[in-house]
C-alpha cells in the first residue's frame, strides 16, 4: 500500500522535475566527476581512489535521476535519504554533492587540509550530508532506522545506502538485515558496489562474502542485479526500486574498482592511492578522451 | 650504564643505535615508525616460534604485516572487515595456547570490539595482545571516525589489561618481546610516523617501569608514546632559558609506575603530562587522582586533545594546534613556573 502512494509520488516529482537528464547527459556527468575527483585526491595528497571510481556511476544516478534531494529540499522531512556506509569514497560524494549545489566546488580544494570540514569520511559539517559515516558497517543498521521512522510517519521517502563488498563482513550489517525484512522495509534500498575488491586483495580470498545473492534472499530481501557502470540499467533498476511491496531491497552492482582508469581499473592497490603527477595527466587524458567520444 | 634487557637478539642492535644518540647528543637520530618495528619484532619472533600468530582484519596492509603473511603464511588468520570477530577469534585461538597478536587500527579495534575485550580476553583472561595501529591522531585528516582518542580510558577501566605505548622504536621493541612472553593481555598502541632515537637514562624496558628520557627538577614532563619526542623537545627549549625539565616516558599506563611519578613530582616544581589522547580519563588523569591521594598540590596541567570535536588536519597540526609541541609544551611549563 504504501509503496504505492510513495511510486505515485515519486513519477510525479519526475514528471515536475526540470532538470531531467539523458542517458548521454548524466554518463558525460560520470566522466566529469571522476576527474574532478582525481583533482581533488591529487590537489589533497590523499584519498579512497579505487572505491570512489566505483561508485561514481552509482551516485551519478542516485543524485541526478533518482533521488528527490536538493539543496533546495535537503531539509524537507520527506526528501529522500542517501546513507554512504562505505564512508572511504567520500571524493566521489564530494563531487556529486558539489554538483548538485550544496557547497561551491571549489572548497573541495581544502580537502583533508588542517581545519577544512572536507575530512577524509563523510561528515555532517559539509552541507548535502546526512550521517558521519566512515567506519564500516553502521550504515545499513542507520538507513534501517531511518526507513522504519517513515513507516512509523507514514512518509513516501526512500532511503538509500551504499555498501562495500569487503565491508560485508561486519557482523552489524547482517543484524540490520534481519531486521529490515522483520519490519517489511519496502521503503530501503542497500546498493552494493560489488567490485570483488578489498584493501588487501578479493573478497573471495579474505573472507569470501558469496553467495551473496542468496545470503540477502534468506534473509527475506528482494535480490536486484545490474551493471552498476551502466547508466541507463542503473537509472531503471534504482528508480523502480524496492519493487516487492514488504520487502527491502539489496541491489547488486557489479563494479570495477578504479572504473574509468586503466591502470588503475581492478587493482588493489589503488583502493588509497595518489596518483604521480605523470600518472595524474594519463588519467586525465584518458576521461578526457572519453568525454570526447561521448560528446559525439 | 645498567643492564640491557634479556632479550639479547635485540640487545646489540639497540647498543648501537644508542651510541648513535650519545654522539649527536641533542639533536636526535630519526628512527623509524613504530609500526615498522613492530613488524619487523614479529617476523623475527614468529619465525622462531610457530605458536605466534598474527589476526587481522583487512588490516595486514596498514599494518605492514604483507611480509609477514608471504614469509609465515601459515601464521597469520584473516577475518576480513570485522573487528568484533577478529577479538573474539584471537581470544578462541589464545585459549590453546597460541601467542596471538591481533591487529587492527585502535578506532576500530578499541572501539566496535570493546565487549569482546572486555568479556573474552580481560575476563576470560586469554593472553591475547590487541595491536592499535595508526591510534591517536595518526590518521588525522581521515576525520574522528578513524581517532582514537577514547582507547586508554576504557582499557583503564577494565580490569585485567595492560596498557603499553612506546614512545620510539626502543620501546616498541621490547614492548612486542615482552608481549610474547606475557601470559596476560596487553594492549599496545602506536602510531606510523617516523620516531626519533629517544636518549634514556637506563637502556632496560620493563612493562610497568617508566623510561627517564632526562632529569631535571623545574618541571616534570610526563608523556606517553608519540608525545614523549615533543616533551623532550620542551626541555630543550626551557633548558635555553636557564629552566631545568625532567622527561619521563609513562609508556606503561597501566599497571602505572606510581613510584617514578612521585619521585618526579616530589623533586620538581611543577608537573605537565602529555598524552595523544582525550584529556579525559587518560595518563593526565591517573596521574592527578593519583596526586590527590598522596597529598602533592603543585602546579598541575593535563595536555591532550580537549573535549571538542578534534579539528582536522594531519598529525602534527593537529599536535601543534592543541599544544603538544616543544613551543606548545615549554609554553605551558613557563606559565606553571
Ligand atoms: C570498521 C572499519 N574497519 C576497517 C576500516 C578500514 N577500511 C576502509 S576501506 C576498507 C576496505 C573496504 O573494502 P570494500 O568494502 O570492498 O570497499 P571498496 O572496495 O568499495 O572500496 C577498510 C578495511 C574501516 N573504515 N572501518
Ligand atoms: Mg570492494
Amino acid at each position: 500500500m504504501e509503496t504505492t502512494i510513495s511510486s505515485h509520488f515519486r513519477i510525479f516529482f519526475k514528471f515536475f522535475s526540470m532538470n531531467n537528464l539523458t542517458i548521454k547527459e548524466l554518463e558525460q556527468k560520470s566522466v566529469k566527476y571522476r576527474m574532478a575527483l582525481l583533482k581533488y585526491i591529487k590537489m589533497a595528497n590523499a584519498g579512497h581512489t579505487g572505491g570512489s571510481l566505483s561508485c561514481t556511476d552509482i551516485l551519478n544516478v542516485l543524485y541526478n535521476d533518482v533521488m528527490n534531494v536538493s539543496p533546495e529540499n535537503f531539509n524537507d522531512p520527506n526528501r529522500d535519504r542517501y546513507i554512504q556506509s562505505k564512508g572511504h569514497s567520500v571524493e566521489a560524494l564530494y563531487v556529486v554533492l558539489a554538483d548538485q549545489g550544496f557547497f561551491p566546488e571549489t572548497e573541495l580544494e581544502t580537502m583533508c587540509r588542517y581545519k577544512s570540514p572536507y575530512v577524509g569520511h563523510p561528515t555532517r559539517k559539509v552541507n548535502g550530508i546526512e550521517f558521519n559515516t566512515g567506519a564500516l558497517g553502521h550504515g545499513l543498521s542507520i538507513s534501517a532506522g531511518i526507513a522504519l521512522a517513515a513507516k512509523k510517519d507514514k512518509a513516501p521517502y526512500r532511503v538509500f545506502t551504499l555498501l562495500g563488498d569487503g565491508e560485508l563482513a561486519e557482523g552489524s550489517n547482517w543484524e540490520a538485515a534481519m531486521l529490515a525484512a522483520h519490519y517489511k522495509l519496502d521503503n530501503l534500498v542497500a546498493i552494493l558496489d560489488h567490485n570483488t575488491l578489498q584493501i588487501t586483495g578479493r573478497n573471495a580470498e579474505v573472507c569470501n562474502p558469496e553467495p551473496i545473492n542468496e545470503k540477502w534472499k534468506a534473509f527475506g530481501w528482494n535480490v536486484v542485479h545490474v551493471d552498476g557502470h551502466n547508466i541507463a540499467e542503473l537509472s531503471k533498476v534504482l528508480d523502480e526500486a524496492p519493487t516487492v511491496p514488504g520487502k527491502p531491497t539489496f541491489v547488486i552492482a557489479r563494479t570495477t574498482k578504479g572504473k574509468g582508469v586503466s591502470f588503475m581499473e581492478d587493482v588493489k592497490k589503488w583502493h588509497h592511492g595518489v596518483p604521480t603527477n605523470e600518472q595524474y595527466e594519463i588519467a586525465i587524458n584518458e576521461l578526457g578522451a572519453e568525454q570526447i567520444r561521448l560528446k559525439n | 650504564m645498567p643492564q640491557s634487557p634479556e632479550n639479547t637478539k635485540f640487545h646489540k642492535a639497540d647498543k648501537l643505535k644508542n651510541a648513535q644518540i650519545k654522539m649527536t647528543s641533542t639533536i636526535l637520530k630519526m628512527g623509524k615508525a613504530n609500526l615498522e618495528i613492530f613488524s619487523e619484532t614479529l617476523i623475527e619472533l614468529g619465525k622462531n616460534d610457530k605458536d605466534i600468530l598474527v589476526v587481522t582484519s583487512d588490516s595486514r596492509g596498514s599494518g605492514k604485516l604483507v611480509p609477514f603473511g608471504e614469509q609465515l603464511p601459515g601464521q597469520i588468520v584473516e577475518v576480513g572487515i570485522a573487528e568484533q570477530n577478529l577479538v573474539g577469534v584471537a581470544a578462541g585461538l589464545a585459549s590453546t595456547g597460541k601467542k596471538v597478536f591481533a591487529v587492527s587500527p585502535s578506532c576500530f579495534l578499541t572501539a566496535r570490539s570493546l565487549e569482546q575485550v572486555k568479556n573474552d580476553v580481560a575476563y576470560s583472561n586469554m593472553p591475547v595482545t590487541l595491536i592499535g595501529i595508526s591510534a591517536g591522531v595518526s590518521y588525522g585528516a581521515l576525520g574522528t571516525t578513524h581517532h582514537s582518542l577514547h582507547d586508554v580510558a576504557v582499557f583503564r577501566a577494565i580490569n585485567n589489561i595492560d596498557i603499553v605505548i612506546p614512545a620510539d622504536n626502543f620501546e616498541t621493541r621490547h614492548a612486542i618481546v615482552a608481549a610474547s612472553q606475557s601470559k596476560k593481555p596487553i594492549f599496545i598502541k602506536f602510531g606510523k610516523k617516523n620516531m626519533p632515537n629517544l636518549p634514556r637514562l637506563e637502556q632496560s624496558f620493563e612493562i610497568g617501569k617508566a623510561s627517564v628520557i632526562r632529569e631535571g627538577n623545574d618541571v616534570a614532563f610526563i608523556a606517553c608514546g608519540e608525545t614523549v619526542a615533543p616533551a623532550y623537545e620542551a626541555a630543550q627549549i626551557l633548558e635555553e632559558k636557564g629552566i631545568s625539565a625532567e622527561v619521563i616516558s609513562m609508556h606503561t599506563i597501566k599497571p602505572l609506575d606510581k613510584e617514578a611519578i612521585l619521585k618526579s613530582a616530589m623533586k620538581c616544581k611543577a608537573v605537565v603530562t602529555v598524552e595523544e589522547h582525550s584529556i579525559y580519563g587518560g595518563l593526565g588523569e591517573a596521574c592527578s587522582s593519583l596526586f590527590m591521594e598522596e597529598r602533592i598540590y603543585k602546579p598541575f596541567k593535563i595536555v591532550g586533545i580537549p573535549d571538542e570535536e578534534t579539528v582536522s588536519g594531519l598529525q602534527t597540526e593537529i599536535f601543534d594546534h592543541y599544544g603538544i609541541s616543544g613551543k606548545g609544551l615549554s609554553e605551558t611549563a613557563l606559565n606553571l613556573l
